[in-house]
């Protein structure tokens, strides 16, 4: 039992380090740190910047453009990324279509896409959930109807994720609408510029805008972008869920608001003390942090399974559902140490009031928002279900 | 024993719920909670002259209730309607008022009142007011005062002569920077360089304590309408949301979730009870800082797991439920939170 990376690990953690150290803004780390959620232009810019070095997408093969990481290189370039407060890489280009395309894209798909998703020409968002269609995504109605060398999609997708900012979107479309619902679902790649499409923006709990709903009406989409054969896009889609969960957990994450929720704890004040000395907030604030520090080996347990060959079947479904559990609960922590300070709705205009300590005013709103982390890319529920149908078989 | 209400308290519910469906309606809510004044002018006015504020304070004060089950009947009714009308700073200010002897018809009639006790470094704690007066002049600064925006006139803890005293101040005489709250309704940070204020009581320590439980009771009250209301849309939505060709409320893990959640909704509904009925008691203190260290935990059980049974049409700005489930998490930031009620607890099992 060795608990260390290896030497060859450590040296890349070190580089990692430096490199974060010399390249990532200061302007925008500090941002982040504070709990800011990164604007378009700190994510294009970051994009570009790892880009240069190669590490936009470290675990794509080296004949795309990749570095050909393992599950531990990417385990330890995202929680080196975490705890220097990068902005988050945004993971519709780099961590879903790319490996698809690599895995099932023609020839001509891979050299048309992949080189656009690294500098930044391309923005894709993602077109899985319907109205209708949410846990039990198989049931999707979004319908691409063959004529000639064209797909007519028709349509509803919803909670794409920055799809305001996308310039195009992979969709999971129903071309096949009789036997199992699975087995009629392809893979399309669409221009957001098509006639036919409209997006319209979801507000969420807290104000924010990131998510949308898109429509389509008669939307003519070419043959030549399905990606893998007809009525083979719930394989595509799996294989999609299933990749790079390794690293579901989150804990970069937490960790960054682990020690935010510390710092606030030395700051604000409850009976005349800082509130890190109230033995009831420090309690909660020591039960997470030892639930952490076990789903951080948890995760790397899993890790080294995987970077020795071991197939992991389902699970980083512990991972999604333990790693959100403790995120959310350090949410409610940042939230619950400001007291009445995080009632007010943020805005600028109430930035110069001070009322909650600097970079801590989004603390409850970002509990609210951060909710979405349980429901969205698999619900806990259907975490839980993808563990049961394990067990039960197992 | 007899837990039915009496006729004159369920008539009150019943004529508030009938106006406040009509005057604030939950799909108008957005417009009117979230962009100042953070409320609605007419629906305030309509509640001054349905008599509402008068169930808040007594006879020998002016009014005509003030028990623990008025203040009750009254906030469940503005919970269910997720009402961001600022009637807390009402409760309080009547409160104060009657216990200083003072004139309360003004209150009554509709004039806007806000409480402002808590501190940027003492939100909960009366020992930690900074706050001072001298001659009659106050300094200092009160943050996240309830109601503070729009308020005509303000009650202010100060210290004063080596005790907390409360003082009344013309709102205009103060630097009041309003604001709204992020589950809606209007609150301010008020700031006293020099305020002229009229003292209305020089020791007013315990009927602070008095009020400020009060309006505890009245927060788990408006929590409890609110967590009715989560629980009859959630139930709703497990009847009739579909996936894997059921509703999802076929699914046993479902169930036993949201029937978690109605056992727990009973249970506040019995502590309220209880710390309503010890209102005027020895034991109202420790009623309500029970109440409100289980609602802390409750609201906030409620509000999570109806949003997560939801899915993401749970955390969607157009779904009421997200405004309901904000409200429920953010009531435990009001009048002290759970952990501060469990402190008071521990304290007197201590003492004991």
């Amino acid at each position: 039992m060795d608990l260390n990376f290896s030497e060859a690990e450590q040296t890349f953690q070190a580089e990692v380090r430096d490199f974060l150290s010399a390249a990532l803004p200061r302007e925008i780390s500090e941002r982040i740190g504070r709990g800011e959620e990164p604007t378009r232009e700190d994510m294009e810019r970051w994009h570009a910047i790892l880009n240069e070095r190669g590490w936009l997408a470290g675990t794509w093969p080296t004949e795309f453009g990749g570095q050909g990481w393992g599950p531990i290189e990417l385990h330890i370039f995202e929680e080196e990324c975490a705890r220097a407060n990068a902005p988050r890489i945004v993971p519709f280009g780099t961590k879903m279509l790319g490996p698809v395309l690599q895995k099932f894209g023609t020839p001509e798909q891979q050299a048309e896409y992949l080189p656009r998703i690294l500098d930044g020409c391309d923005w894709w968002c993602q077109g899985y959930s319907e109205p209708g269609a949410g846990s039990d995504l198989a049931s999707l109605k979004t319908k691409a109807e063959r004529d000639g060398d064209h797909y007519v999609v028709n349509g509803q997708k919803t909670w794409t994720t920055l799809g305001q900012f996308a310039n195009r979107i992979f969709c999971l479309v129903r071309t096949k609408f009789e036997g199992k619902p699975q087995e009629g679902i392809s893979f399309l790649l669409i221009d957001l510029d098509t006639p036919g499409i409209e997006m319209r923006p979801i507000r969420l709990i807290e104000g924010g805008y990131e998510v949308n709903e898109v429509f389509f009406t008669d939307v003519r989409v070419s043959v030549s972008n399905l990606v893998g054969e007809e009525n083979t896009g719930w394989t595509i889609a799996k294989y999609l869920l299933g990749h790079e969960r390794t690293n579901i957990a989150g804990t970069g994450f937490s960790v960054q608001a682990l020690e935010q929720v510390k710092a606030l704890a030395k700051q604000v004040k409850r009976r005349g003390k800082p509130l890190i000395q109230n033995p009831l907030f420090a309690a909660r604030l020591a039960s997470v942090e030892a639930e952490l520090e076990a789903v951080k080996i948890t995760n790397l347990r899993m890790l080294s399974k995987a970077a020795a060959g071991g197939q992991l079947g389902a699970e980083p479904s512990m991972l999604k559902i333990k790693g959100t559990e403790i995120r959310q609960e350090l949410n409610d922590l940042a939230r619950r140490a400001l007291g009445p300070a995080a009632a007010p709705f943020p805005s600028e205009d109430l930035d110069n009031l001070a009322i909650a300590p600097r970079g801590a005013a989004h603390n409850a709103g970002g509990y609210f928002n951060n909710r979405k982390i349980s429901i969205y890319g698999g619900s806990n529920e259907i975490q839980r279900n993808i563990l049961a149908k394990g067990m039960m078989r197992g | 024993m007899n837990f039915e209400m009496s006729d004159d308290r369920r008539m009150l519910a019943d004529s508030l719920a009938r106006y406040l469906a009509d005057a604030c309606p939950v799909e108008k809510r957005a417009e009117v909670a979230y962009q100042a004044p953070w409320h609605s002018e007419t629906a305030w006015a309509g509640l001054a002259e349905l008599g509402a504020f008068y169930a808040l304070v007594s006879e020998d004060a002016g009014g005509m209730g003030g028990s623990g089950f008025d203040i009750a009947v009254v906030f469940e009714a503005l919970g269910r309607a997720l009402c961001p009308e600022p009637v807390l700073g009402t409760l309080l200010g009547l409160r104060l008022l009657a216990a200083a002897s003072k004139d309360v018809e003004s209150v009554l009639a509709g004039q806007r009142i806000a409480v402002a006790v808590g501190e940027l470094d003492a939100p909960y704690d009366l020992d930690g007011i900074e706050t001072r007066a001298e001659g009659g002049l106050l300094t200092g600064r009160k943050s996240v005062v309830y109601g503070g925006a729009g308020a005509e006139r303000l009650l202010i803890a100060a210290q004063s002569d080596g005790k907390l005293a409360l003082f009344d101040v013309a709102a205009k005489d103060a630097q009041v920077s309003g604001y709204g709250m992020i589950d809606g309704g209007p609150a301010a940070e008020v700031f006293l360089d020099a305020t002229p204020g009229e003292m209305v009581l020089e020791d007013a320590r315990a009927a602070l304590e008095d009020a400020l439980d009060a309006g505890a009771l009245a927060l788990c009250a408006e929590a409890l309408g609110a967590m009715g209301v989560v629980q009859e849309m959630l139930v709703d939505y497990l009847k009739t949301r579909k996936q894997f060709g059921q509703p999802i409320g076929a699914f046993q893990a479902l169930q036993h979730r949201a029937i978690d959640l109605g056992i727990e909704i009973e249970q506040a509904r019995s502590i309220v009870i209880l710390a309503a009925a010890a209102e005027g008691g020895p034991e109202f203190g420790k009623r309500v800082a029970q109440a409100k260290f289980l609602f802390g935990k409750i609201a906030r059980q409620v509000s999570e797991e109806a949003i997560q049974m939801h899915g993401g049409i749970g955390i969607t700005w157009e779904y009421p439920l997200a405004h309901f489930a904000k409200r429920l998490v953010m009531i435990d930031h009001q009048l002290g939170d759970t952990d501060w009620h469990l402190e008071r607890l521990i304290a007197e099992l201590v003492e004991a």
